[in-house]
């Protein structure tokens, strides 16, 4: 029923690069709920505290009984698709390139009826359908309905390719390959079907196990890339960065100081140099390739990963030079997020609690794995979403940020 | 006050023979650049900084009619000095530091030590005293207060994973034994060692004894070091002088020189002591 995606064809070099266009993007403070949801891939809708009517589009009060006592709660998205259309003409620019394009009404099981964009795998209504949330290219929460039961190259669909950023087919950069996470996170792409990595390692002379193995890959391309190094950055972004269509940065220094427990600012520098600095210098220099080859064919460029820290949201003290870095990354993650919109790509942040690796040998478990890492990571491509917290201990730290960031102040710093 | 006069009859004909070319300057100096690699210690420990480069402007609206740059690099990055405060065994010395040390140090006389066949053959290769004495059997007696000079053609290693020659058990590089280290001091009174290598000590310093001796001795006794040197490969045996001075740094432990040499002879193609004979 869906059409496989094939490598596309080599781009043809005297043809000008389509230029990135958005889907209507102005939203209402209410409706911005949606599109909270939708960036950690969940599905929510606004339900009344008083009355308990489920409504659909986002309002400032609640449609039944006019109570402002609205949450947004989780939703199955179970619904009857009762009617169809395809569009094959519009006036807006971004849909203009892009139709023929399905939509549908759905009949939530939950109470409202809704407009979604339709995967092709669903039937002509009416039909049993999933609505799920996706952000679209301009970074809005969306509506897609999909099919019940799982259909052939079900991520395939184009439809749903304009809101995902799945590497099948794509060309990735990865900027570290010299960690276990780097080198668990090519294999994920690889596995993915990612069509070419290119793998920087910095300091070539200092030799890491793994290394041989990732550079066997036929996929692989180590790049000597130092994003401590000004000119590295640059010279590498010359040099390929017209051509990646992801870039995950996966460069990170990780020392286990606060304040007290180390004199001087050496370490604490060196921390802000990759984390922070080495994101900065990846974002002037890839960033404009990137955000001008956001429509550029079927592999475009798509998405921009950072690899952060759950401590970003709040500094854990016994790694507390590491936190305070990892929050400055957050923070330019944002700026960079808002800068990239334009172009249509995508910026993913991973915080991931402790991982597995010598720097957090004496934390106790439950730790994450670099290949569990490496997983999350590239479903987050595959689904689309904007920020990930994989593993046990950041999926905790993250509801109890949410709940309340000043009582997880206290908590951690007992 | 007839010793005066030679001396300044000496620097006339020097400046005469630097113009004429029949002194010649050869840069013993590796240049400067981020890919240039730095000694690397275990990661708990403090690093030393790379060379880093930023550019400030480039007649551009940063700046519009000038070209400038801030760099960042450690004491001990690229062809650099090392002072005897660098080590713990000279650290209570007097005057052992970059702003401190005698200036009439910086100037002097090399006996270059050729060991390339040796370090080509083996990049653990230690030069002992007896490989000191066999040199001095042929080229003379290593007068007081020279430097000395370790030739390893290591410099030729423009690859930095061959430069730094890394394996599992760390890094093979060649350097002086701990007999050589003493010998020089105590029986030579040399000024300092210097070498091609990341470190005046080699590769695998750490397991002598004591660990690092160049280091530990030649600082321990107000000596100097010389790392990261190239083209020595251009000086005779002995006649050179060199010129080494560290940025007056105030309390430092070193610093990235530019190390200059004078030679004899305006050729810098043939044997030094085919230079010297074609002079005569």
């Amino acid at each position: 029923m869906i059409a496989p995606l094939h490598r596309p064809k080599r781009k043809n070099p005297i043809l000008r690069t389509r230029l990135p266009l958005l889907p209507p993007w102005a939203r209402s403070r209410a409706a911005l709920g949606l599109t909270a949801a939708a960036a950690l891939g969940r599905f929510e809708l606004q339900v009344c505290a008083h009355c308990g009517s489920v409504q659909y589009p986002p309002r400032e009060a609640c449609h039944r009984c006019l109570s402002d006592q609205l949450q947004w709660r989780e939703q199955s998205g179970a619904g009857e698709l009762i009617s169809s259309t395809t569009v094959y003409h519009s006036h807006d620019l971004f849909f203009r390139e892009r139709v023929p394009w399905r939509l549908g009404l759905v009949r939530l099981d939950a109470g409202p009826t809704v407009i979604a964009h339709l995967h092709a795998g669903c039937a002509p209504a009416p039909c049993r359908v999933r609505v799920e949330t996706r952000l679209d290219k301009s970074g809005q929460g969306v509506l897609l309905a999909f099919p019940i039961d799982e259909v052939s190259n079900m991520a395939d669909d184009l439809q749903l390719r304009e809101m995902t950023c799945d590497p099948k087919f794509r060309k990735v950069l990865v900027t570290d390959g010299k960690t276990a996470v780097g080198q668990a996170v090519v294999q994920a792409l690889v596995a993915a079907g990612a069509d070419l990595v290119w793998v920087g390692y910095a300091e070539p002379w200092k030799k890491f196990p793994g290394l041989a193995q990732i550079e066997a890959l036929p996929q692989v391309t180590l790049i000597p890339l130092d994003l401590t190094d000004s000119r590295s950055v640059t010279q590498i972004a010359a040099e390929i960065g017209g051509r990646v269509d992801i870039l995950i940065n996966t460069a990170e220094v990780h020392r286990t100081h606060g304040i007290a427990s180390r004199s001087g600012v050496e370490v604490a520098r060196a921390e802000m140099d990759v984390n922070y600095f080495g994101l900065l210098r990846l974002a002037q220099e890839f960033g404009p390739a990137m955000r001008g080859r956001g429509a550029d064919g079927q592999s475009s460029a798509t998405a921009w990963v950072n690899l952060l820290s759950i401590y970003a949201l709040n500094n854990y003290p016994p790694h507390g030079t590491f936190s305070a870095s990892k929050a400055a990354a957050l923070s330019l993650s944002q700026c960079l997020r808002a800068e990239m919109r334009s172009g249509g790509v995508r910026v993913i942040n991973v915080f991931p609690g402790p991982i597995d690796d010598e720097w957090n040998q004496m934390l106790p478990p439950p730790k994450l794995g670099p290949d569990a890492l490496a997983k999350a990571l590239v479903k987050a491509l595959k689904d689309g979403v904007e920020d990930i917290y994989p593993g046990d201990v950041a999926q905790e730290w993250f509801a109890r940020w949410r709940e309340d960031p000043k009582i997880l102040e206290r908590e951690v710093s007992a | 006050m007839s010793a005066d006069l030679a001396a300044a009859n000496s620097l006339i004909t020097l400046a005469a023979d630097l113009v004429s070319g029949r002194i010649r300057v050869v840069d013993l100096t590796q240049t400067l650049a981020p890919e240039f690699p730095q000694i690397a210690l275990p990661p708990e420990f403090g690093q030393c900084w790379p060379f880093r480069i930023e550019e400030v402007s480039r007649y551009d609206e940063r700046g519009p009619a000038w070209y400038w740059n801030n760099f960042s690099c450690g004491e001990h990055t690229g062809t650099h000095f090392d002072a005897p405060i660098h080590w713990v065994s000279g650290r209570d010395l007097p005057s052992n530091a970059t702003d401190t040390v005698p200036v009439q140090h910086l100037i002097g006389a090399a006996c270059v030590i050729d060991c390339s066949a040796q370090a080509s053959a083996d990049p653990d290769f230690l030069l002992t005293a007896d490989h000191v004495r066999a040199w001095e059997a042929v080229h003379g007696r290593i007068p007081a207060r020279a430097w000395v000079l370790m030739r390893t053609d290591w410099s030729k290693r423009t690859d930095p994973v061959a430069y730094q020659n890394y394996d599992e058990t760390g890094q093979h590089t060649p350097g002086p034994a701990t007999d050589v280290v003493r010998f020089l001091i105590d029986e030579r009174d040399v000024t300092g060692f210097g070498s091609e290598a990341i470190g005046t000590d080699a590769g695998q310093g750490y397991h002598l004894k004591p660990p690092y001796p160049c280091h530990y001795f030649m600082h321990g006794s107000g000596r100097y070091g010389l790392q990261c040197l190239a083209n020595l490969d251009q000086l005779p045996p002995t006649g050179a002088v060199i010129f080494c001075a560290p940025l007056k740094i105030k309390n430092g432990s070193g610093s990235p020189i530019r190390a200059l040499a004078l030679v004899p002879g305006s050729s810098g193609a043939a044997e030094p002591s085919q230079r010297v004979r074609g002079e005569a």
